[in-house]
């Protein structure tokens, strides 16, 4: 079993509208196993872009211009994402990838109980569980999250915002998978409920050995819970380094623009003129 | 928020003790769910009272209408019909505003005291029979015809008007046009070419009314076989002139639908196209749809008199045709009363209907 | 110098179905020209409500706001001359600018409305408003909304702000939905314009980062309570209540981080 869990080549998105737009240009990265890779970035970086590009979920006008996204599984196999077809596409999706999206109201169908959301994953992906194995699956995964298995008869909007997010977490983990992208997972909560997610989220990954990769603007927050940050801008990555790095020693100017902009919580007072 | 009787969920944060894991505790736990029943009474509860509000208003308004037509031709209307029973005579006074001689408030009571006896007055156009007995006659071939018929029409449209908002951008969506222009084609045109071509041309269908001449209604295999014959017509053109509507209802909220996260978050789960195109996008889609449809079988009972008299069905629609033109004042009042009790019992169906599709209908408030 | 005074300010919401819900409970404090306080608060705090009540787009159940010692008035032209002393900046510079209008035309209104210049005056106000927040006229003020980035909407609403010459600026959260790298421009904007204008701001905000480095004093609501006020580096670096405490400890804050963890890497583990 290799350390890289994913291998990403020469990477382009194309948006085909007029003007065309290139939203990720030749991005090369690896993942590792069990890491937790941070994707900073602001708005049109091509962030959401390329997590959304390297597991095809991405509709038209996006068109994957080149590259390679290369998936080596556990069990030995190398998988070009690319190359799967459609079939194979649904079933390799959540089972060896999953992700995470804001939890806010709509991310949830707001006329089915969360427990049916989560018990549809099982009936799809692993049809020899029977009815009863699925609910005790559901109960479980709902425990993991400590949403509470009494849960899974509500529907989305009788949860608050941080239960729906713990939720979704629950419903990426349904299936053991070796890697769940998060996009902005904690972006519309509160700094409490936050902190307490991405403790979830570092406990979860140290018990299941996942790895994670964490799209949000916030910098500061990727500082702190990620192994490795890909700093991106215009489509490509920038600067690509341990978090503890790009924090003392930033290369590229647009890092250390980036890390300007956050004023700090302590420390040394005067990033805003008085 | 301190609230003091909550019922919904809240961020509560708890002071910090000693070795306090907030991870264990939780901010997000909410206040303990009260017990969730599947029926909303409270939402339902009030409703009801709504629609007995209402259901007051518009008996009442029936009550005054005849009141404010010149006095004289309601006169005329009894003096010309010498041969009522004095019962009839006292029955047509209260429902017609002619018992001038007692208080209004008296006759307001007496109103109601006939019509809460089942007594709507005599008709004069068909042989002075009770006004309920004429209507209960005409009601079941309009509600089984035009029923049946919307029916059909709503689960079609409904089920096309899915399909083509799922493969948008398809050949299917000429589909949409193609029904809308149905539609907008004057029924009564549609109504005729159909007996032109159908019954008179190919002989396929007979020219018109219910049932064969001669024939009585019975519940006998033969008249049953009577009934579908001569109402393929008028069904089929129904729902070939409404389609056009349902369809393109459906398709707009699908498209509306399938922009909403929930449906990318159900195909990143690797969800098969059918779970999600009927699971998760038609079944939110079709919310406004049931809404439509309750309100159209509301009006199911007086609206189709155009095809009545294309085909010559014995319907409730022909029937107020009749008595606007003889001038049969109680029985229009009967068919006025019989269209408002409709509407409302459709009224109070889309409620229920909905609050049961809808589990976000079914906490009332915030 | 001019005094806002929220005195005891009790909110009190009756839901349907949820009984009574107490957004603000008993919150007093004093904002003076010239000054910045940062209200910091979560979700549920009662940080809006209070925006709400400063602005009259809500009543208080108990309790009072006066500015400059007399209470304001609840309608009629009392009110329009208060509104046109407190001014309030919004969130989302996408809903707040009315898509169909241009940049001139919002900064006229308020002019006009106010008679804060003379007709003939207006264009060149126009203009010079324009230019204190640091846009072009030229090229600005001819444009609709959805021409302009983000941070420029902002800057407009700034500027709208500003028209009537107010003496207070309701200032809420003004920069969470702009991208990162403007925001500080944005929130220097504002500091300067509220040093040379001698404006008070009341900057509400969840990021006690910001909050710290804008306001001269904080105050920190919990559910409708005030837990904790001071000055912004006492509150911020040395919270007295566990609710500010608990508030400082899950904001990120990587120079502190980095520092505890010297060695082994970064990463919440």
């Amino acid at each position: 079993m290799s350390d890289a869990l994913l291998s990403v080549n020469n990477f382009s998105v194309l948006y085909d509208v007029d003007p065309p737009v290139n939203a990720v240009r030749n991005v090369d990265f690896e993942l590792r196993r069990g890491e937790i890779l941070g994707l900073a970035g602001e708005s049109g970086c091509g962030k959401t872009t390329l997590a959304y590009g390297i597991q095809r979920l991405l509709k038209a006008p996006a068109v994957i211009t080149s590259g390679s996204v290369v998936f080596h599984d556990k069990s030995g196999d190398d998988i070009e994402i690319s190359e799967l077809d459609v079939e194979e596409m649904r079933q390799f999706r959540w089972d060896k990838i999953s992700m995470v999206f804001q939890g806010a109201m709509n991310a949830l169908n707001p006329v089915a109980t969360i427990g049916s959301q989560l018990d549809d994953v099982f009936e799809v992906h692993r049809p020899s569980m029977t009815k009863a194995q699925r609910r005790e699956a559901v109960i479980e995964l709902l425990e993991i999250v400590k949403v509470g298995g009494q849960r899974r008869r509500s529907f989305p909007h009788e949860l608050s915002g941080g239960m729906r997010q713990r939720v979704m977490i629950a419903m990426a983990l349904a299936l053991r998978p070796q890697l769940m992208v998060m996009d902005e997972p904690t972006t519309a909560l509160d700094v409490l409920v936050q902190r307490e997610i991405l403790k979830q989220i570092s406990q979860l990954r140290h018990q299941f050995g996942f790895s994670v990769i964490f799209i949000t603007h916030d910098l500061p927050l990727l500082l702190e819970i990620s192994d490795r940050i890909a700093i991106m801008r215009e489509g490509e990555i920038v600067e690509l380094n341990t978090a503890e790095q790009i924090w003392r020693d930033p290369q590229d100017d647009y890092t250390k623009k980036l890390l300007s902009s956050f004023p700090r919580l302590t420390g040394e007072k005067g990033l805003v003129a008085r | 928020m301190t609230a003091v009787q909550p019922a919904l969920p809240t961020e509560e944060t708890q002071p910090p003790a000693e070795n306090f894991d907030a991870l264990e505790v939780g901010t997000t736990a909410t206040t303990a769910s009260k017990g969730r029943s599947r029926i909303p009474w409270r939402f339902l509860g009030g409703r009801a009272l709504f629609y007995l509000f209402t259901l007051w208003a518009a008996v009442t308004i029936n009550f005054i209408l005849p009141r404010m037509m010149k006095g004289d031709a309601v006169s005329a209307y009894l003096a010309r019909n010498r041969n009522i029973t004095p019962e009839a005579a006292d029955g047509l006074r209260a429902l017609l505003g002619l018992d001038t001689d007692k208080s209004l408030f008296e006759q307001y009571i007496d109103y109601w005291a006939h019509l809460l006896r089942g007594d709507l007055g005599v008709s004069l156009l068909h042989g002075l029979r009770p006004v309920t007995e004429v209507i209960s006659q005409s009601l079941p071939w309009t509600i089984g015809l035009v029923g049946f018929a919307t029916i059909v029409s709503f689960i079609i449209g409904t089920i096309g008007g899915a399909i083509v908002g799922w493969r948008r951008g398809s050949r299917l969506d000429a589909l949409i046009p193609i029904t809308t222009f149905l539609s907008t084609i004057p029924y009564f045109w549609l109504g005729l070419l159909a007996i032109a071509v159908f019954s008179v041309n190919l002989k396929l269908f007979p020219i018109g009314k219910a049932y064969g001449v001669g024939m009585s209604p019975e519940f006998s295999a033969e008249f049953i076989g009577q009934v579908i014959h001569h109402g393929f017509l008028p069904a089929a053109t129904i729902i070939i002139a409404s389609l056009g509507g349902w369809m393109l209802g459906m398709r707009n909220m699908m498209l509306t639908v399938l922009d909403e996260d929930y449906i990318m978050v159900a195909q990143a789960k690797g969800m098969p196209n059918r779970r999600v195109l009927w699971g998760y996008a038609a079944r939110n889609a079709v919310l406004p749809q049931v809404q439509s449809f309750a309100l159209s079988i509301g009006f199911i009972v007086g609206g189709t008199i155009v095809m009545e008299m294309v085909f010559s069905y014995p319907g409730v629609g022909k029937l107020l045709l009749d008595a606007t033109n003889a001038k049969d004042y109680a029985l229009m009042q009967g068919v006025f009363l019989v269209i408002t009790l409709s509407v409302l019992v459709a009224n109070i169906l889309a409620d229920v209907a909905y609050a049961f599709l809808d589990p976000r209908t079914r906490q009332t408030g915030a | 110098m001019s005094l806002l005074e929220f005195d005891a300010v009790t909110k009190v919401y009756s839901v349907r179905g949820a009984g009574q819900i107490k957004a603000l409970d008993d919150v007093s404090f004093t904002l003076e020209s010239g000054q910045t306080i940062g209200l910091v608060g979560q979700s549920g705090s009662g940080k809006s409500t209070t925006a709400k009540i400063l602005t009259q787009l809500e009543t208080p159940t108990s309790g009072e706001v006066r500015l400059d010692g007399r209470a304001i008035p609840r309608h009629g032209s009392g009110l329009r001359a208060y509104r046109q002393q407190l001014r309030m900046v919004f969130q989302d510079p996408f809903a707040s600018l009315n898509p169909y209008h241009s940049v001139r035309h919002h900064i006229e209104r308020p002019l006009r409305l106010d008679n804060v210049v003379p007709q003939e005056q207006i264009n060149g106000e126009v203009r010079r408003l324009l230019g204190r927040v640091r846009l072009d006229p030229a090229s600005i003020a001819d444009r609709r909304p959805h021409e302009l980035s983000g941070g420029q909407r902002q800057r407009v609403a700034i500027a709208r702000a500003l028209a009537s010459r107010p003496k207070f600026l309701v200032a809420d959260e003004p920069v969470s939905m702009l991208d990162v790298s403007i925001r500080l421009g944005v929130l220097n904007l504002l500091a300067d314009l509220q040093r040379e204008e001698g404006l008070g701001v009341l900057y509400i905000t969840h990021d006690l980062a910001t909050a710290r480095h804008f306001s001269s004093e904080i105050i920190v609501l919990n559910q409708g309570r005030i837990a904790e006020r001071g000055t912004a580096d006492d509150v911020i670096l040395r919270p007295k209540h566990p609710y500010t405490q608990e508030l400082r400890a899950a904001s990120p804050d990587p120079e502190k981080f980095f520092a505890s963890t010297s060695g082994i890497g970064g990463g919440a583990r």
